[in-house]
């Protein structure tokens, strides 16, 4: 037995995390506050995006999945990046870099967006808030230190009046996620999490700690996603374990985005122009029409007038096989697509996967191969998303 | 969960036991863990002649992937079917509902090439 290359998410997430890289971040992995903790629960930790995270604990990315969609589930995201926009011209500047619209924006609440090139590439995708006095994003951990090296550039080229405060290195994150994740933090909060509603947020106090609390997450169930003082993590980190949150790693984090059908920057959204939100399906998060030259917009207006290109599908494999990133998708022996994500979905109990794929066979119910080991293993092509929280 | 006394190891994480004329083989639970929750297994076709080393069947699990190389030189004479619906046998009971094949040996002599426990202890302790 050898294992050989994973050839999956993380792989190419960490070679997006190395094709960003500044001399910041090629350097030895980083930590976050709960390494310990995680090597004290038996976690199997790897290089993620610059950091050492726990890809799974003692019980399995199987078990930690079924937690999160039965029970209640915590991920450490510290590694992931905040920045924090003030000024006259904050939410300006978060308009043009993104490509949903930041003025539509009610006092506290998210949006889901992404950071696009010049070509519609995607830079990264993001959450977007108004927290009036200042806009707030969440990146991705990988290209954090280009994000904010990329919106200050585009402050200053478009003589803007804002500042950017890279508050990564000060903010802890844990996301809080599943059916039972409402209840776990309400025990700790004075804050009435019923009335807020899916992508909006609040500040409040949860354990005597000041929050972000955001009705948030990256896998498919109801949760939070909760920012605080970096110091703090342990703390909370602690009390929700010891409270019945079980610890879930980044791949319970993959397999549960991926059965809800949420992308991964870098991966099924990605820095090409071809691999544009538009052609991908996420439409809805790009407002070609919200009256601001955002970063894009040209080329993916074009994109949407555009029915030429490869358009991102969801597939369920019918044969027998585990689709992995850069499996080829074929057509009656012609190569026609790649694989973008795949793998097992536990609670789907089907292998499932993303793909990029010519854009006549992107119709739900086109029948496909994709090509494990260099043969052929059916797949159909079906809507999103896969898995939908009851 | 300690590796079964009278099997025979590769530095492949596989162990052969004997068994009357045949060997069972299968990956030991250094390999079962290291590669996490097993979800698929590709298997040889029974009556194939496999040679020692060579990649015979694929394993994958949630995250990873990784070839199965034949320990011993034969013939597959049956294959663990159970495998096909319920791969995490191979996680949860690698040594005994978990095998993989069974193998008649051409060269039993090629059985003294492989580690025993005790060597395997010693050589998965190494592996950190």
């Amino acid at each position: 037995m050898e294992k050989k290359a994973i050839n999956d998410d993380l792989a190419s997430q960490k070679a997006v995390a190395d094709s960003h890289a500044t001399p910041s971040t090629v350097s030895e992995p980083l930590h976050t506050p709960l390494y310990d903790e995680h090597v004290a629960l038996g976690a199997r930790m790897v290089e993620f995006g610059g950091w050492m995270m726990p890809v799974q604990y003692a019980n399995g990315i199987i078990e930690e999945h079924k937690a999160v969609r039965a029970g209640v589930g915590i991920f450490d995201t510290c590694h992931m990046g905040e920045f924090r926009l003030i000024g006259r011209d904050a939410a300006r500047l978060a308009n043009i870099a993104t490509t949903n619209n930041v003025e539509a924006l009610g006092l506290v609440q998210a949006q889901y967006s992404f950071m696009c090139n010049a070509q519609g590439g995607v830079i990264d995708d993001c959450i977007v808030y108004n927290f009036g006095d200042h806009t707030f994003i969440c990146v991705n951990a990988a290209p954090l230190q280009s994000d904010y090296a990329w919106l200050k550039q585009l402050r200053d080229q478009r003589g803007l009046d804002a500042d950017i405060i890279n508050e990564s290195d000060d903010t802890g994150k844990l996301d809080v996620q599943g059916p039972k994740a409402a209840a776990l933090v309400q025990k700790f909060t004075g804050t009435d999490l019923s009335q807020i509603k899916f992508f909006w947020a609040t500040k409040g106090d949860v354990a005597g700690v000041p929050c972000r609390i955001s009705r948030t997450g990256y896998t498919g169930e109801d949760g939070f996603e909760l920012f605080f003082p970096i110091e703090e993590t342990v703390k909370l980190w602690r009390l929700f374990v010891a409270n019945g949150a079980a610890p879930s790693g980044l791949g319970a984090r993959d397999t549960l985005r991926l059965e809800a059908s949420l992308p991964l920057s870098g991966s099924d959204v990605a820095a090409p122009g071809n691999r544009n939100p538009v052609w991908a399906g996420f439409g809805r998060f790009v407002k070609l029409d919200k009256g601001v030259d955002f970063v894009g917009r040209e080329a993916l207006q074009k994109a949407a007038d555009d029915p030429s290109g490869e358009r991102m599908v969801n597939f369920f494999v019918t044969g027998r096989g585990v689709p992995r990133t850069h499996c080829s998708i074929a057509k009656d022996g012609e190569v026609v697509g790649e694989v973008s994500s795949g793998s097992y979905g536990p609670t789907l109990d089907k292998f499932i996967g993303m793909a990029w794929v010519r854009s006549d066979l992107s119709a739900k119910g086109t029948e496909l191969d994709v090509m494990i080991r260099d043969k052929p293993v059916p797949i159909t092509v079906t809507s999103r998303p896969m898995y939908k929280k009851p | 969960m300690e590796n079964p006394r009278d099997n025979k190891y590769t530095n492949e994480h596989e162990w052969v036991q004997l068994d009357g004329e045949d060997a069972l083989v299968g990956i030991t639970n250094y390999a079962a863990t290291q590669l996490g929750d097993m979800v698929y297994v590709d298997m040889p076709t029974i009556g194939v002649t496999v040679a020692k080393g060579e990649a015979i069947g694929a394993l994958e699990s949630v995250k990873a992937a990784a070839d199965f190389y034949s320990p011993l030189s034969g013939e597959v004479v049956a294959r663990n079917e159970a495998l096909l619906d319920e791969p995490g046998l191979m996680n949860s009971d690698p040594f005994t509902s978990g095998w993989f094949l069974r193998i008649k040996p051409a060269d039993p002599t090629e059985l003294d090439d492989l580690m025993d426990a005790e060597a395997y202890d010693e050589f998965e302790k190494s592996q950190g």
